[in-house]
């Protein structure tokens, strides 16, 4: 029961998808890789796509935060969506919604991004 | 019933998942709900990482010490560790400290034990260890009855 993680550039917008369970065993890999695609990529905007994680604990919300900070240091945005209710109740716990955005789907959030068509997945 | 496990690891992080998976199964026997489950799960990891991380600062040679008891609902954690121990209680109990930012801790450990279980005691002492041990009510069950 580990983490799995998906890169995909859409644009100018990262979206990371993640899959399993994040804990702090987990997050130094997630960090680096991440942030090697920040880098790597040229996009300014990420979606994190939370559909398919069914375990977080604060470990991984220092990440999420980390991220977050250093994307919107440069004037960008990072959004979450489709969180499932077991990370849900951690998010809420911690108050993360009243800093980061949550919406429904992937294909909003790429859409409040100005991505164009996001029929390819 | 009354039903007792303990299980003790070395202090990497591998463990993390060991120990909630173990509890998780362990518990399971009462019939918890999704939700209950996901706050076991979530504590267990919350306390093991600090045991890893800060009690023993990732030396991978130490134990970690783990036993979970359940006497009819009554589920009681207790996560155990000999290593560097907590100075200021209070000020580690704060939403958002934390003794290592540089590492991008959240400071929410604690504070999300506080707010999925009954009660957390945390008893520490400095190059001696800390203890901390958790008691959960499960609801579920005990509405089936009525
Ligand atoms: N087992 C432990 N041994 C030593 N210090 C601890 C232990 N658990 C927690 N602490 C201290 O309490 C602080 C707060 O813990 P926590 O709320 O889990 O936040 P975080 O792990 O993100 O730092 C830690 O930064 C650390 O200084
Ligand atoms: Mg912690």
């Amino acid at each position: 029961m580990s983490l799995r993680v998906e890169f995909v550039t859409k644009e100018n917008v990262l979206v990371v998808r993640l899959e399993g369970e994040l804990d702090h065993h987990e997050t130094s890999k997630l960090r680096e890789s991440w942030r090697d695609q920040l880098h790597q990529n040229d996009v300014d905007h990420v979606v994190v796509n939370l559909e398919k994680l069914n375990f977080m604990d604060s470990s991984g919300l220092g990440v999420m935060l980390g991220r977050y900070k250093e994307v919107q240091a440069s004037g960008n945005e990072m959004i979450i969506c489709s969180i499932s209710p077991e990370v849900r109740r951690l998010f809420d716990l911690s108050g993360m919604f009243k800093i980061m955005r949550l919406v429904g789907s992937e294909s909003y959030a790429l859409e409040l991004l100005g991505v164009a068509s996001c029929e390819m997945k | 019933m009354r039903n007792e496990m303990t299980l003790e690891f070395l202090s990497v992080s591998e463990n993390e998942s060991l120990a909630r998976v173990a509890v998780a199964a362990f518990i399971s026997q009462l019939n918890p709900t999704m939700e209950e489950l996901t706050d076991i799960k979530t504590v267990v990891s919350e306390a093991v990482t600090n045991a890893i991380i800060h009690g023993y600062e990732e030396n991978p040679h130490q134990k970690v010490m783990l036993s979970c008891a359940i006497d009819g609902e009554q589920i009681e954690i207790i996560i155990k560790d000999e290593g560097k121990g907590i100075s200021n209680i209070e000020e580690a109990k704060e939403p958002l400290f934390t003794s290592k930012p540089e590492w991008e801790r959240s400071g929410m450990g604690f504070t999300i034990m506080e707010n999925f279980m009954d009660k957390v005691d945390v008893t520490s002492e400095p190059d001696i260890g800390t203890t901390i041990r958790m008691m959960k009510q499960l609801t579920s069950t005990r509405a089936l009855c009525n």
